[in-house]
């Protein structure tokens, strides 16, 4: 699971939640909406593919309708993000008619809207919440994946929401090699600027593919993330996302369950519905909002998601004393590692990952559906292969303005 | 000294949204972003009734809480008062209009 910051009360004795989650439930907790593809940056582990817009994406109408059936199923809140949602010139229109209708707002951003007129708006609502990306406690390790200038426009953000009043908002990071070693600095941050920390998992999902070799964390730095994570307790949020750490020995404050098509999904910017943020592919799509029925509809009828509400009885992992603690992992992680879904997890904290990448086949790892990255960004690695380039010595014995066949002054004297 | 005074009056914060499920009820705080579980059909009932009844132990006890049963609820009650998703209400307020409920 990957959205849910979640706090259970401590009611009868009952079954277990996750048991009862596990079944699915007749509407999500919470969903991911993806309002758009479009982004000003080019970060290299995007897991949305993002950079251009889809001309396909959801108009203003079609994302209130949207909402009008979140409330009709008292879905809590959603997590909007994109892409970089707040460059959609309807995006305040939208929050504003979401919070309107009892669907609470959290937003992911890299800051670049995050004006101080903006700040005063956001810190004046209760009903939106807002996430700051930011990869790195340095502009060097940030910038280093999100791109030159963007480690700035964060704090920028940070400091008009901290100067507006706005306390509580997250910094949310996203756990890799470079920045690990920083866990200290970060919180640092966070307390600076009166904001709560938010630590998730890479993925190896849209760009992130791409860059997963290099920047997903080592197995000594997993465990040292663990007991980092079990010394801030809930004071650090993690989206539920590293309960396949949970095997170390207690279990992370959560719910520890892969919640895709149970109790989250996700809806992307053309209305398709994905069991997961992370799982943009044709094999984890539900349906789409626009088809008859609409979302309600896709969230309780689609064979994709009766399918994911049937426990896992079989494979490897349910042989593993653990399975309790890490129910093997994260379905997306071992989808685009080109793993076996009833396997263990890259990151298995047992090593049982790194064993099966050694064993995989040689077919070609499944590729995300639809790359929507710019075009004209900087170079970044998409392949394991050099690049060619063409090398060529200026002519000393020209002018440098190559164009020009003739010099452009000729014919020009001075008195 | 227990989150919860059984004897005094207590309802739902108002930013409070209840959803019923088969197993008891997701309960949402908007302002505290924070997301609580029922899991006892008995416990959404008392939750529910909390506002117009007198006190707590009132709610309980209109929702067939038996009286060797009544310290779990007050632990469970306390739970959510905690995390303020319950809140006291003043007894002069007796009239106080619904809490933010919906699909009720």
């Amino acid at each position: 699971m990957t959205m849910l910051d979640m706090k259970p009360a401590d009611t009868p004795a009952a079954a277990r939640l996750v048991d009862l989650f596990e079944l699915g439930l007749d509407a999500p907790i919470c969903l991911t909406w993806e309002l758009t593809y479009a982004c000003n940056l080019s970060c290299s582990h995007c897991l949305s593919s993002s950079g251009r817009r889809d001309p396909r994406e959801l108009s203003t109408e079609e994302c209130k309708a949207v909402i009008d059936e979140l409330q009709r199923m008292q879905v809590f809140y959603v997590n909007i993000g994109g892409g970089e949602p707040t460059v959609r010139s309807d995006f305040w229109e939208i929050v504003d008619y979401a919070t309107a209708h009892d669907v609470g707002v959290k937003f992911s951003t890299n800051g670049v809207k995050i004006t101080p007129e903006i700040a005063q708006r956001l810190a004046k609502s209760s009903y939106v919440d807002v996430q700051i990306s930011l990869d790195g406690a340095t502009a060097e390790v940030n910038d280093a994946v999100r791109g030159p200038g963007s480690y700035a426009t964060a704090i920028r953000a940070m400091q008009n929401l901290s100067d507006a009043g706005y306390r509580g908002f997250k910094i949310s990071v996203v756990c890799t090699r470079q920045n690990l070693s920083q866990l200290d600095e970060f919180k640092a941050i966070a307390d600076r600027y009166g904001a709560q920390l938010r630590l998730t998992r890479l993925r190896p999902s849209g760009r992130g593919a791409d860059v997963w070799d290099d920047l997903h964390p080592l197995p000594e730095q997993q465990r040292g993330l663990y007991d980092w994570l079990v010394a801030h307790g809930e004071g650090v949020l993690t989206g539920d996302s590293f309960f396949h750490l949970s095997a170390y020995g207690n279990a992370l404050p959560g719910l520890n369950l892969c919640g895709a098509g149970r109790v989250v999904c996700l809806i992307d910017p053309i209305g398709d519905v994905y069991a997961c943020p992370f799982a943009i592919h044709e094999n984890f799509l539900a349906g789409n909002v626009r088809s008859p029925g609409g979302f309600r509809e896709v969230w309780q009828h689609s064979d994709l998601f009766l399918e994911l509400r049937n426990p896992q009885t079989g494979g490897a992992c349910t042989k593993c004393q653990f399975f309790d603690s890490c129910r093997g992992g994260c379905m997306a992680a071992k989808f685009f590692t080109g793993l076996p879904l009833d396997g263990p997890d890259p990151e298995c904290v047992r090593g049982f990952g790194e064993d099966a990448l050694r064993d995989r086949s040689g077919d070609a790892l499944p590729k995300p559906d639809g790359d929507h990255s710019h075009l004209t960004s900087p170079p970044r690695p998409r392949t394991n292969k050099p690049v060619p380039i063409t090398l060529t010595m200026r002519r000393p014995d020209r002018a440098p303005v190559s164009a020009c066949a003739e010099d452009p002054l000729s014919g020009f004297h001075t008195a | 000294m227990p989150d919860l005074d059984l004897d005094s009056p207590w309802t739902l914060h108002p930013q409070v949204s209840v959803r019923p499920e088969p197993f008891g009820a997701l309960l949402y705080h908007f302002g505290t972003r924070r997301l609580s579980f029922l899991k006892d059909v008995t416990l959404l009932t008392v939750v529910r009734g909390l506002a117009q009844a007198p006190t707590a132990r009132a709610a309980c006890l209109a929702a067939g809480v038996s009286d060797s049963e009544l310290p779990t609820f007050e632990r469970a009650l306390g739970t959510l008062a905690r995390s303020s998703m319950l809140i006291e209400r003043p007894p002069a307020a007796a009239e106080a209009p619904p809490s933010k409920e919906r699909n009720a």
